[in-house]
C-alpha cells in the first residue's frame, strides 16, 4: 500500500484543524506516518495516534528548527526516504510552500502548492489567478509533494488516542544558512486563524480606525477578523490581517465585507468565499458585483444591530 | 558560488514581467501557459529593485564599487521589466530568453534562474519580491537558494547589511501570523522581500535618460549551459491538465438601510444556514 508522509509544525496542546484535514487526506490515499519538526506533548502524540498513525519521524536535534526553512527541509527529505513515502502532503503557510519547494528539489520531485481537491489518481485541483481559474495539474517526476489549502476536505472522527512509534532522523543541517536569533510572540486575540475560520469580517477604509463593531460581529458568529490592504496600511489592525493579491486568500463559508469597495487586488483574497455579504455607504461600490447579499448603510449601524439581533436570538 | 569580489557588493534583483491585475488575465494555448498581453514590472519585484538601491546608497552608493543587476527570464517582451528597472536605477541588465523556456513550471524556472545566476554572477545578494502576482506559488525563491546552495531569507520585513572582517553579514526581520522573527546570515544570501520593507520609488526623468545608455545583456539557454529538455514543458517536474475560468460570481440581493438591514442581514444568513 501507498505510504503518506504527513508533515506537522508548530505543535500545539492538540491538533489543529488543518492537521486533523491533512490526516484525514492522508488516510484516502494510504498508510499515514508522520514527519514532525518541533517538541511536543504526549497529548498532541496521542493525538495524531487517535488518526491510525503508528509511526512518527522527528529531527535528533533541535537545530533543524533554529534555521530558516532549510533546517527542516533537510529533516522532511530523510524522513521521506526513511518511510519510503510517495505522497508528502503539507500546510498551505508560506512556510509550508517554502519547505516542500526546497524538499522538491532536494527528492527530484515536482511540487504543487494551494491544493483544494485531490482526486484518486493524484490529479490536483488548484484555484489560480485569484480564484478566476480553476487548475488540474499532477505531478510527473518523482513523489507527489502537496501543500492543501485548509478547508479543503472534512476532517474525520478520530479513533482513541494512541502513542505512537517514535523514530528519530539524524539531520544535518547545511553550512551556509540563514539563523533565527530571536523570536517575539504577538498578542493572542483568542479568535480562529484567518486561513482556517469558517466565517471572516473584513473591513476597509470605511472602518476609519474603528473595527470595534467588526470585533463584536465576528465574535458572535464565532470568526476571524480580517482587513483590506488600505486599513492596515493606515495601522488600523496588524498586517497579518491582510486579505487580497499581496496579503492572505481566504475562502470561508462566510465572507461580511464592511467598508471595503473591493478593488480587484482584494477581490483576489477572498472571491472564492462561499458566501459573500457585502456593506457599503457608496451604492456603486465593486464589491457589490459579487456579493450574495449587498447593503447600502452605514456599517456602524447595521453591523451593531445584527449583532444584538444573532445575540437575541441565542444563536 | 566563487568568492564575491571585494571592491563591493554586488547584487541581483530578480524581476518578473507579469499580466497586470488590473486587466484581465487568462491561460491559453495547447501547453495551457499564460497569456502575457498587458505586463509589466511585478509590483511586488518594485520592493526587492528598492531594497537594493537603499542597501547601495546606505552603504556609500556606487562611487564605493556597488552593482546592482537587474535579471529577469522569458520571451522577447519580458525585457520590459529590465527596462524599467534600469530607469528606477538598476545598473545593467541581464535577459534570458529561448523558446524552449516556455511552459516551464518551478523547478523548471528556478533551474534555468539557478544556471543563469551562476553564468553572469558571482552574486553577494539575490534579492526577489515576496512571490509572483500571477503564479503565486512563491515555490522559487526557496528553490533557487536550494540549488545555489545559498542560506535563504524569505519574506524580510527589514533588511540590513553590515560589514565585517570575515564578509557581509545581514540582519532582517520575518512579520508571521502569530510571532516575529529576527534572522541572521552571511553573504552571499537569497533574500524575499514583502511589500512592507520600504516604499518604492518611481523613475525620474533624469533615470530614464540615464537609463538608455545602460547595457542589457541578452543570453539564450546554450550561454548558460543548459539544454532545452532541461526546461520548459518537457523539462517541468509538474503537467497542467486543464485550465478552466471559473464562473463568474453574480451579483445577489442589493438592499438599502432603511433601519432594519442588521436584522434582514441575520435574516439573510439563517436562511443559508449560515448561523
Amino acid at each position: 500500500m501507498t505510504t503518506v508522509l504527513v508533515f506537522l509544525d508548530h505543535a500545539g496542546a492538540s491538533l489543529a484543524k488543518s492537521e486533523r484535514e491533512l490526516l484525514s487526506l492522508g488516510a484516502t490515499l494510504g498508510d499515514v506516518v508522520v514527519a514532525l519538526a518541533g517538541e511536543a506533548e504526549q497529548a498532541y502524540l496521542d493525538g495524531i495516534g487517535s488518526y491510525g498513525v503508528g509511526e512518527v519521524y522527528r529531527p535528533d536535534s533541535a537545530e533543524a528548527s533554529d534555521v530558516l526553512v532549510a533546517g527542516k527541509a533537510v529533516f522532511l527529505t530523510e524522513a521521506v526516504r526513511a518511510s519510503g513515502a510517495e505522497i508528502l502532503l503539507l500546510g498551505n503557510s508560506y512556510e509550508m510552500k517554502e519547505i516542500a519547494a526546497r524538499v522538491g528539489v532536494r527528492l527530484e520531485s515536482g511540487v504543487i502548492t494551494d491544493v483544494v481537491a485531490l482526486a484518486g489518481d493524484l490529479t490536483a485541483t488548484k484555484a489560480d489567478f485569484a480564484g478566476s481559474y480553476s487548475v488540474d495539474c499532477r505531478v510527473t517526476t518523482g513523489i507527489a509533494v502537496l501543500t492543501i489549502k485548509p478547508n479543503s476536505v472534512e476532517a474525520t472522527e478520530a479513533g482513541l488516542p494512541s502513542p505512537p512509534r517514535e523514530v528519530r532522523i539524524p539531520v544535518e543541517v547545511p553550512e551556509a544558512v540563514a539563523r533565527i536569533t530571536g523570536r517575539t510572540d504577538k498578542p493572542v486575540s483568542g479568535r480562529p486563524e484567518l486561513a482556517e475560520a469558517r466565517v471572516i469580517v473584513a473591513g476597509g477604509r470605511g472602518v476609519d480606525g474603528n473595527f470595534g463593531p467588526l470585533e463584536d460581529l465576528a465574535d458572535a458568529l464565532g470568526g476571524a477578523v480580517g482587513a483590506s490592504r488600505a486599513a492596515t496600511d493606515a495601522g488600523w489592525i496588524e498586517h497579518s490581517a491582510q486579505i487580497g493579491q499581496t496579503g492572505k486568500t481566504v475562502s470561508p463559508q462566510l465572507y461580511i465585507s464592511a467598508g471595503i469597495s473591493g478593488a480587484i487586488q482584494q477581490k483576489a483574497g477572498m472571491q472564492t468565499s462561499k458566501v459573500i455579504v457585502a456593506i457599503n455607504k457608496d451604492a456603486d461600490s465593486p464589491v457589490f458585483e459579487i456579493a450574495d447579499f449587498g447593503i447600502v448603510g452605514d456599517l456602524f449601524t447595521v453591523l451593531p444591530q445584527a449583532t444584538e439581533e444573532i445575540r437575541k436570538r441565542g444563536l | 558560488m566563487d568568492e564575491a569580489p571585494a571592491n563591493g557588493l554586488h547584487i541581483a534583483v530578480l524581476v518578473k514581467h507579469v499580466p497586470d491585475a488590473q486587466f484581465d488575465r487568462h491561460i491559453s494555448g495547447d501547453d495551457l501557459t499564460t497569456v502575457r498581453s498587458e505586463s509589466i514590472l511585478s509590483e511586488l519585484d518594485e520592493y526587492a529593485l528598492e531594497a537594493a538601491l537603499q542597501l547601495v546608497e546606505t552603504h556609500g552608493g556606487p562611487a564605493s564599487g556597488h552593482r546592482i543587476t537587474a535579471i529577469t527570464m522569458g520571451p522577447a517582451g519580458a525585457v520590459a521589466a529590465v527596462k524599467k528597472s534600469l530607469q528606477i536605477g538598476a545598473d545593467d541588465g541581464v535577459h534570458l530568453t529561448d523558446e524552449a523556456l516556455g511552459g516551464s513550471d518551478a523547478s523548471a524556472t528556478s533551474k534555468a534562474l539557478a544556471a543563469l545566476l551562476r553564468h553572469v554572477g558571482p552574486f553577494d545578494l539575490i534579492l526577489t519580491g515576496m512571490a509572483s502576482t500571477d503564479g503565486e506559488t512563491s515555490l522559487v525563491p526557496a528553490q533557487l537558494a536550494e540549488r545555489l546552495a545559498l542560506p535563504q531569507v524569505t519574506f524580510a520585513a527589514s533588511l540590513d547589511l553590515t560589514p565585517g572582517d570575515d564578509g557581509w553579514k545581514l540582519a532582517a526581520r520575518r512579520d508571521n501570523d502569530t510571532f516575529a522573527e529576527t534572522i541572521e546570515a552571511p553573504l552571499p544570501a537569497l533574500v524575499s522581500v514583502t511589500d512592507q520593507i520600504n516604499d518604492p520609488r518611481y523613475p525620474n526623468f533624469k533615470g530614464i535618460m540615464a537609463a538608455k545608455k545602460k547595457q542589457i545583456q541578452v543570453l539564450s539557454l546554450t550561454d548558460i549551459g543548459l539544454e532545452p529538455a532541461e526546461v520548459g514543458l518537457e523539462g517541468s517536474w509538474t503537467r497542467v491538465e486543464a485550465a478552466a475560468p471559473r464562473p463568474p460570481r453574480t451579483q445577489g440581493v442589493l438592499i438599502t438601510d432603511e433601519g432594519d438591514a442588521g436584522i434582514r442581514l441575520v435574516d439573510f444568513l439563517a436562511g443559508q444556514k449560515l448561523l
